[in-house]
């Protein structure tokens, strides 16, 4: 293999798995490191800059970096990443002097910005303190999107939207809130020099049975009844509850429930429950309060009694894989399932809808009805309209709206400046030596073996009495402290500096995982299979060096390497170092742009 | 040295051997050597070696002297037993403990200083007794522990890291080996664990004194340009005779050698070692051919190593002496008291 080139950023990137696996790329290990030394305020401001909604996300982040977590793959499971930016979110002291200052003067450009989601509100944070005038517009009286009209208060309190909410729209955002938007060309008939559409996949899909018309009172659609609890216009529901739906908003909305007076409240899905789209945290807490989910069981009718709705019937299935390996649901002959029940809730997907966008204004569709957006730059045909989030390619989550909102931010400043939108910055990289004495660093390179701590929960007697009562309490700091011990400092890399090496081996016998080999050189699949323990894992990269002296290679596999520092402490030459990697996102403003 | 001890996390995929341990089971307690010290690889070979012979690490026996090198067997094997003894008297701590316990493996460790100075005369006399073990000299030219004073293992005209020169006649202890009659002789190199671990494990497997030389670095006070112990010139004048493979069973021999290349020899205790010669003529059972090609080479200053020299019809100590097979431990009252009766016949035996 040729010698791997550190300088390319995606390199050492991709070593932090956590960070890499980030769509907004946020740097966790190092605000988890803040967190260990107790630097609550830092660690929030360091999630704050990539994320944007560091307490929001550490209760709700759908978490992409735990599954990625090199913690995962060296004991059972990986650091509580997400729980931990909590931790900075609940100790933080007073940040408001730590935002960015917002110009009095404004640069003379006005952004409209379609939805008061977590992508709108991204596009806002990172222009206004450019001198932007943005002027947010929602449907709803009040900014935050689904966050505000979804996410049930008992997993993200009020207050902490508020907050966080507040500090942009606080930065003289202009609001026009409460009226929603019916037509794109008038938007762009009032002049803006860009339109960033943020308005998500708003429209819940519905189920086309016998008794769905004759039943409608007590069938409702899942995130229209979960808006209308968030905003009180509903408070209660039937003592028996069916939820139709695997997902996140199913799960919702069997815990409300659950809260609202369903006592006995069943979540029904047609295929298997590990197929379940809902996260397997959201489906434990849901079975955990006593919520039964039954699985291949296909709706085939509202059944009415004294035309009133009574119960549904159900299809039994069963998985049946053909050649190829595809799945279909077959009908396993039996007796049709009759359950009772007094109201259902349908929560079986959510579309985009996009009424307001007039089709001869030059921004394409395609076939499914979903504008052509740049996955890179966020553009759609129509060079000054920017969609991002749930509208640009279909429901994700807050953390993609985020990263959309970042990107989207960066195009916008880039052709308001006149540049070419398509040139994107590189991220702005650090590598810096840890290395304090000869067996000192400044970062603690004792691996932790505890395993992953649970976050306490309140009292369940207590939860289900009342909606907003959250349910997790979060870490306290002793707690947060352990946790954060867990996390093994992907980002300080072990850097190799072939010259220096004497192939001593004295790294190769001291590596606690095995990870580093010397051998002859070769391709890249006949190496893996030779190292000292074979490299069985293509997604992580083998750091290749330079022909050493004896005419042989350094290779070491990234895998499993915990990132102890041992290879650098027992290294007689200091051909390994441990360098601190920091790369971030570069954002909208001077440095987005070319010089 | 280093501050935090390694983690006990190891790489999930780790092979694992026939007793169900993987190689780290095999380690000891963090080193305290110099960085980069070839000491701390002859440590990883000696783990290795043992876990690739599936060897109980109770009933491995490791015993040192004094010196950098003696210290080590803390850093492998922290199962097993352990006897740190004092300056150059390993050798005849390990013939005692053999002798009172001939069922388990005898590891002596120990340094050119401790072998070569002090423990010279301790050295031979357990050598040429052929007591059962695998005696290790790690060879780095120099008393390390004692801030690098030149050994007698320094080549004369080699350098210390001041520049001077030493004058003294050098001390080459394979070759005594081979004199006292060791009767599996082998060189290596700390920085070459493909020769070093199958070499340690044929030495395991043999029964009778089994003598191993490990050239190993000095980081600290020999690895300099003018010593003839350092990573660079060891690498440039190491001249191996043969390349080992270790076999505890039979197998058929792979064709993949030109004919004449491959010699295989088969251990008292059934093991097989399979000898890949690098020097087409060098007969590793001529004890004096050995000893003569040793002094030529060494005088053409190349650094000659493999296994030296191999009696694998070897007899040891306990054989000359015919001792009492049971370790003492074992012994029962009825054994070790037999009685006045016994006491009786045998002093009439020696009227
Ligand atoms: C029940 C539920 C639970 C969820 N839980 C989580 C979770 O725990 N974690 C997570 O990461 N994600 C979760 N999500 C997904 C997440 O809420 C969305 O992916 C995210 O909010 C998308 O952000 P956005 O900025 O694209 O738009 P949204 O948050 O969807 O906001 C769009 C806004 O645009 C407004 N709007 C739409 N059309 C118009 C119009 N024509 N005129 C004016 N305003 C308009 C809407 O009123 C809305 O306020 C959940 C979703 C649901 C439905
Ligand atoms: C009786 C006695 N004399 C002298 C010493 C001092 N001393 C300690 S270690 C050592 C030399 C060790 O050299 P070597 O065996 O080559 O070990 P190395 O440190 O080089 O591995 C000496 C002379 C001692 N400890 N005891
Ligand atoms: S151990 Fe820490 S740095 Fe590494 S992937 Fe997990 S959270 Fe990220
Ligand atoms: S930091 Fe070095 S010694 Fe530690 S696991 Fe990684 S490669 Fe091995
Ligand atoms: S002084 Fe020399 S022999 Fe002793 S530990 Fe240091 S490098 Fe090894
Ligand atoms: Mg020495």
């Amino acid at each position: 293999m040729d010698p791997t080139d550190i300088r390319v950023p995606d390199y050492f990137h991709k070593v932090v798995d956590c960070q890499w696996a980030c769509p907004s790329h946020t740097p966790v290990p190092e605000y988890i490191r803040l967190i260990a030394a107790g630097r609550y305020t830092d660690a929030y401001m360091v999630n704050w800059a990539s994320n944007v909604f560091p307490g929001i996300l550490g209760r709700t982040c759908d978490r992409p970096c735990e599954p990625a977590c090199r913690r995962g793959r060296v004991e059972k499971e990986p650091v509580a990443i997400c729980r931990l930016k909590r931790v900075a979110a609940d100790n933080k002291g007073e940040i408001k002097r730590l935002l960015p200052a917002i110009p009095a003067r404004k640069n003379g450009k006005r952004v409209a910005l379609l939805g008061a989601g977590p992508a709108s509100l991204t596009v806002a944070r990172d222009l206004m303190p450019l001198g932007y005038h943005c002027v947010l517009y929602d449907g709803d009286g009040r900014a935050g999107g689904m966050i505000r009209s979804q996410i049930p208060k008992f997993r993200l309190p009020e207050a902490v939207i508020d907050e966080e909410v507040g500090y942009i729209t606080d930065m003289g955002v202009e609001l026009r809130l409460g009226r929603r938007v019916d037509s794109l060309k008038a938007v762009l008939a009032e002049g803006y020099d860009a339109v960033f559409v943020g308005t998500g996949a708003p429209r819940g899909r519905d189920l086309d049975i016998p008794g769905r018309k004759e039943a409608a009172a007590n069938i409702h659609i899942g995130i229209d009844w979960l808006s209308s609890v968030s905003f009180g216009h509903i408070d209660k529901i039937g003592r028996r509850v069916i939820v139709l739906g695997g997902g996140n908003t199913a799960m919702d909305c069997c815990r409300s429930s659950k809260r609202l007076g369903g006592e006995q409240v069943t979540v029904v899905v047609r295929s298997g429950f590990d197929e379940m789209k809902a996260s397997p945290w959201e489906k434990e807490d849901a079975m955990h309060e006593g919520i039964p989910i039954l699985n291949y069981l296909v709706p085939r009718e509202f059944v009415l009694r004294d035309g009133r709705l009574a119960g549904m019937r159900f299809e039994k299935v069963a998985a049946h894989y053909d050649g190829t390996g595809r799945r279909s649901l077959v009908a396993t002959g039996e007796p049709d399932l009759l359950l009772d029940c007094d109201d259902v809730l349908v929560a079986v997907g959510q579309e985009n809808a996009f009424p307001w966008i007039e089709r001869d204004i030059g921004l394409d569709f395609d076939k499914w009805g979903m504008p052509k957006v740049d996955p890179r730059t966020m553009q759609s045909t129509l060079p000054k309209v920017f969609f991002g989030g749930d509208a640009a390619f279909g429901p994700k989550n807050i953390i993609w709206a985020v990263a959309h909102g970042h990107e989207a931010a960066v195009s916008i400043d880039k052709l308001l400046s006149g540049e070419q939108v398509k040139d994107r910055p590189p991220p702005l990289v650090n590598l810096v030596s840890q290395k304090m004495g000869i067996h000192e660093w400044s970062y603690d390179n004792d691996v932790s073996l505890d395993l992953r701590y649970k976050v306490p929960h309140a009292e369940q007697a207590v939860a289900l009495k009342n909606i907003k009562v959250e349910v997790e309490l979060g870490f306290d700091r002793k707690l947060g402290y352990l946790e954060a011990e867990r996390c093994l400092n992907c980002d300080v890399q072990t850097v190799f500096a072939a010259p220096l090496c004497i192939e001593c081996d004295a790294c190769v016998d001291i590596c606690p995982m095995d990870c580093i080999t010397f051998t002859g050189n070769g391709g890249e699949n006949e190496l893996r299979p030779r190292l000292k323990v074979p490299a069985n894992n293509p997604s992580q990269d083998l750091y290749v060096s330079a022909a050493l002296k004896t005419g042989r290679v350094m290779v070491k596999d990234e895998d499993v390497c915990l990132h102890c520092g041992l290879c650098a402490e027992r290294c007689p030459t200091g051909a390994w170092d441990m360098q601190k990697f920091l790369l971030e996102m570069t954002q909208a403003g001077p440095a987005c742009r070319s010089r | 040295m280093t501050y935090i001890a390694k983690p006990k996390l190891h790489h999930p995929k780790l092979p694992t051997n026939k007793l169900g341990f993987t190689h780290r089971d095999y380690e000891g307690a963090v080193s305290t050597l110099c960085a980069g010290c070839g000491h701390d690889s002859i440590s990883a070979a000696i783990v290795q070696a043992c876990f690739e012979l599936d060897l109980p690490p109770h009933r491995i026996a490791k015993l040192s002297g004094i010196g950098c090198s003696s210290k080590t067997p803390t850093y492998f094997l922290g199962a097993s037993h352990g006897f740190n003894s004092v300056h150059g008297r390993m050798p005849s701590v390990l013939t005692g403990a053999n002798l009172a316990n001939r069922d388990l493996i005898y590891l002596g460790v120990s340094g050119d200083g401790d072998s070569a100075s002090i423990g010279l005369g301790q050295f031979a006399h357990s050598i040429r007794r052929g007591v059962n073990m695998v005696y290790i000299v790690e060879n780095n030219g120099v008393y390390g522990l004692t801030k690098g004073q030149f050994s007698a293992t320094a080549d004369k005209g080699s350098k210390n890291k001041r520049g001077v020169m030493n004058t003294d006649s050098s001390i080459d202890m394979v070759s005594m080996a081979l004199q006292f009659g060791a009767s599996f002789v082998a060189r290596s190199f700390s920085g070459d664990k493909d020769q070093l671990v199958p070499l340690l494990k044929a030495a395991i497997a043999h029964d009778g004194a089994a003598f191993l030389d490990v050239i190993s670095p000095c980081v600290a006070f020999n690895n300099h340009l003018g010593s003839t112990k350092s990573f660079d010139f060891v690498r440039e004048h190491n001249e191996a005779v043969n390349r080992l493979d270790f076999i505890t069973t039979r197998e058929p021999i792979r064709v993949d050698y030109q004919p004449g290349t491959v010699e295989v020899v088969t251990q008292h205790d059934g093991s097989v070692l399979r000898l890949r010669k690098v020097a087409a003529d060098y007969d590793v059972h001529n004890r004096i051919a050995a000893m003569n090609y040793l002094q030529e080479r060494g005088a053409a200053g190349e650094v000659v190593t493999g296994l030296l020299y191999l009696d694998a019809e070897a007899h040891d100590l306990h054989g000359y002496l015919n001792t009492v097979e049971k370790p003492f431990n074992e012994l029962g009252e009825a054994e070790l008291i037999p009685g006045s009766e016994s006491l009786e016949r045998f002093n009439q035996s020696l009227r």
